[in-house]
């Protein structure tokens, strides 16, 4: 019999405290990562956070109280419209007039038109959250000398009217609505378009395609590349085939639709459900092939057919992975921006999206537009827009989560 | 070919299983007889399972697989051209190693496979009469609904029984039935095979040779050829001819557990 060298009973400690010091470098190794990808997280978080809130320096051209005794949001229509015209040139008052009469408008439109119009407040200045909390003596001192006429007032860019006016040239006036109702049609189309379609092709290469035959092999690479292509190769795609070629589908030419060109909601919409089709198929054939294989076995040796098996067992057991996969593959299209661009996301308008034929604008375009702009209250509000999309995602996943727990079977 | 009467169940004819060139199971030749038990032995890898599973077509799902010979049902080949290895399976009916019962209730694992196959009768009472055939109705008449992922491993064999009967197959196939479960169990399983054959004919894959003693009138002894590596059935007669006279030493010697 050979001798075997082990460690001899005097070595033996130090050689057992030996292995504990490598595993103790390597755990350390492992939470250090850990606590990386946790900095950067909270570092992202913060900085939307402090440019959402803060305090704000603004001018009016007319003190609203030398015009008004009440405060100007508790007046009724009547009066505002009195100060409307006592205040306005009798031009500009007539021209407002004729593109909607002032009786027709609402009194949060009027009042709107009077801050505009003639209260015309002027942002100073506009200062992050963290410097607000901490050093306001400071800022209301540094307010005083650059700006002695300004007021200063501390502002949540991010409420309830952000999320429901329309876009504005005017950041103080500018909400998400447009955007935020572009991203959720944009997601719709893509979804509609990518489930079935994506579902379908990993049934097909699952259950009913030979997976030795060259060709299948061939394909099923390919998906997994196209999960990784650049998006903005995805844009190019969408420009030329939906955009161009096919117009007069995308338009609505064909349905009637006339004031309308290619870059419409459902040509966007198709692109990001092309972009996001390898991955939904990739996680359907994923959850397919979690279906233990007895259950099909089960299925055809009652006398199933392969469509009665795939129907009955195997698509009801694979659905929680799917929707899990097409959830998440929803998230990923709300976020893309690339292909938006390159198809033609429109950067400022303030209509809402009424059908797929609509031009569009959507939540990271509006980011990626503001962020871009020279006056700084327009990265606040950017940074307003970026929560609200974030708690989008975040809603999407926590659905995706739900369903999934729902649907859950135990085999 | 019209189907005929025929004495025996199942017949096969110089039968071999390939999966792609390699010939797993080799020159069989068997008669089943009908309404008995026929058990299928020999040692692990001789091609008990292809040749249990080339009976209902199940290894058409292996994509290299093919089969030379034939396997007459009624005198008809089941491999021939023309015929539908759907239709094969529903006759042939199959119970598997592990119980595999679907994750639905109880009552729709049985109402599943009828339901499929076009059948009109009253469901409640097919139910019934399928799961009383599996000897499992008195356990679970309360809780139909219920998953069928509840049941103990025993009662998931025989509610896979009742599924196979409800589709009144003529063969049940039955590929190491009890092998994942407990004596008490398997006592089960085999006290209701002997209740099944009054209606059926069963063939049954087995390692445990004490079990194809207890409950087989025939066994079909396998081997292995050594040069190739392909399984045959070396012997097949009455059980008790197998297990206390065989006629070639191989089976003697595995019998006795001398080997294998």
């Amino acid at each position: 019999m050979a001798r075997y060298t082990y460690p001899e009973e005097h070595e033996l400690q130090r050689f057992v405290q030996a292995r504990y010091r490598k595993a103790w470098v390597w755990q350390a190794v492992f939470l250090s990562s850990l606590i990386i990808a946790i900095i950067s997280l909270t570092a992202l978080l913060l900085n939307v956070v402090d440019g959402s809130f803060g305090y704000i320096a603004y001018e009016f051209k007319k003190d609203p109280y030398t015009i008004s005794e009440k405060p100007l949001d508790e007046l009724t229509r009547d009066e505002l419209i009195a100060i409307l015209k006592d205040n306005l040139s009798r031009g500009a008052y007539n021209k407002l007039n004729n593109e909607k009469a002032m009786e027709e408008r609402s009194q949060s439109e009027l009042y709107n038109l009077v801050i505009e119009r003639i209260i015309q407040i002027k942002t100073r200045e506009t200062y992050p959250f963290f410097r607000s909390l901490f050093e306001k003596e400071k800022i209301e001192a540094e307010v005083r000398e650059n700006f002695p006429d300004a007021r200063l007032e501390f502002r949540s860019w991010l409420s309830p009217d952000f999320l429901t006016t329309p876009m504005s040239s005017r950041a103080e006036f500018a909400g998400v609505r447009t955007a935020l109702l572009g991203s959720l049609w944009l997601v719709t189309i893509a979804i509609a378009f990518a489930l079935p379609v994506g579902v379908g092709a990993a049934i097909y290469l699952q259950e009913y395609s030979d997976k030795k035959n060259i060709i299948n092999r061939i394909i099923q690479t390919n998906i997994n590349n196209l999960a990784g292509v650049p998006s903005i190769v995805y844009g190019m795609l969408g420009l030329a085939i939906f955009v161009r070629t096919l117009e007069s589908l995308t338009s609505g030419a064909l349905f009637g639709v006339t004031d309308s060109n290619g870059r419409t909601v459902l040509s966007a919409g198709l692109t990001m459900g092309i972009l996001v089709l390898p991955l939904v198929i990739i996680n359907a054939q994923e959850a397919i092939k979690a279906v233990p294989d007895s259950i099909r076995q089960a299925a055809y040796g009652v006398g199933a057919t392969r469509w009665q098996t795939v129907w009955s067992h195997v698509l009801p057991n694979a659905l929680p992975g799917i929707l899990t996969g097409s959830i998440l593959a929803m998230s990923r299209a709300i976020g893309e921006t690339a292909p938006l661009i390159i198809v033609g996301a429109s950067t400022f308008i303030t209509v809402d999206p009424q059908s797929p034929f609509s031009k569009f604008t959507a939540l990271p375009i509006q980011i990626y537009q503001w962020t871009a702009r020279a006056q700084s209250e327009f990265h606040n509000i950017a940074a307003a827009a970026i929560i609200v999309l974030l708690a989008m995602l975040l809603t999407l996943n926590a659905t995706a989560i739900l369903l999934r727990n729902h649907f859950q079977r135990r085999y | 070919m019209q189907p005929q009467n025929s004495q025996y169940a199942i017949e096969t004819r110089d039968l071999s299983i390939f999966y792609g060139p390699f010939e797993a199971v080799k020159d069989v030749n068997l008669k089943i007889e009908k309404q008995k038990i026929t058990a299928i032995i020999g040692p692990s890898g001789c091609g008990k399972s292809t040749l249990l599973r080339a009976f209902n077509r199940m290894n058409d799902f292996v994509p290299t697989s093919y089969v030379k010979g034939e396997i007459l049902l009624h005198g008809v080949n089941l491999y021939n051209k023309e015929i539908d290895p759907v239709e094969v399976r529903r006759k042939i009916g199959m119970v598997f190693q592990k119980p595999n019962p679907f994750p639905k209730s109880i009552y729709e694992n049985i109402a599943w496979g009828a339901r499929i196959n076009g059948y009109k009768g009253n469901m409640d009472e097919l139910v019934e009469q399928s799961l009383r055939g599996a000897a499992l109705w008195d356990e679970v008449k309360d809780k139909l609904k219920q998953s069928a992922y509840a049941l103990s491993g025993g009662q998931q064999q025989r509610l896979c029984i009742a599924r196979a009967i409800a589709v009144q197959p003529e063969i049940i196939l039955m590929d190491e039935p009890a092998s994942a479960l407990d004596p008490i169990s398997t006592l089960r399983i085999e006290e209701l095979m002997q209740e099944l054959k009054k209606n059926y004919t069963i063939i049954i894959v087995t390692h445990n040779m004490q079990q194809a003693a207890r409950v087989s009138d025939y066994t079909a002894m396998m081997m292995l050829y050594e040069d190739t590596r392909s399984g045959t059935v070396i012997e097949y007669d009455k059980t008790e001819i197998i297990f206390t006279r065989p006629k070639d030493k191989r089976t003697e010697d595995y019998v006795t557990g001398r080997f294998g």
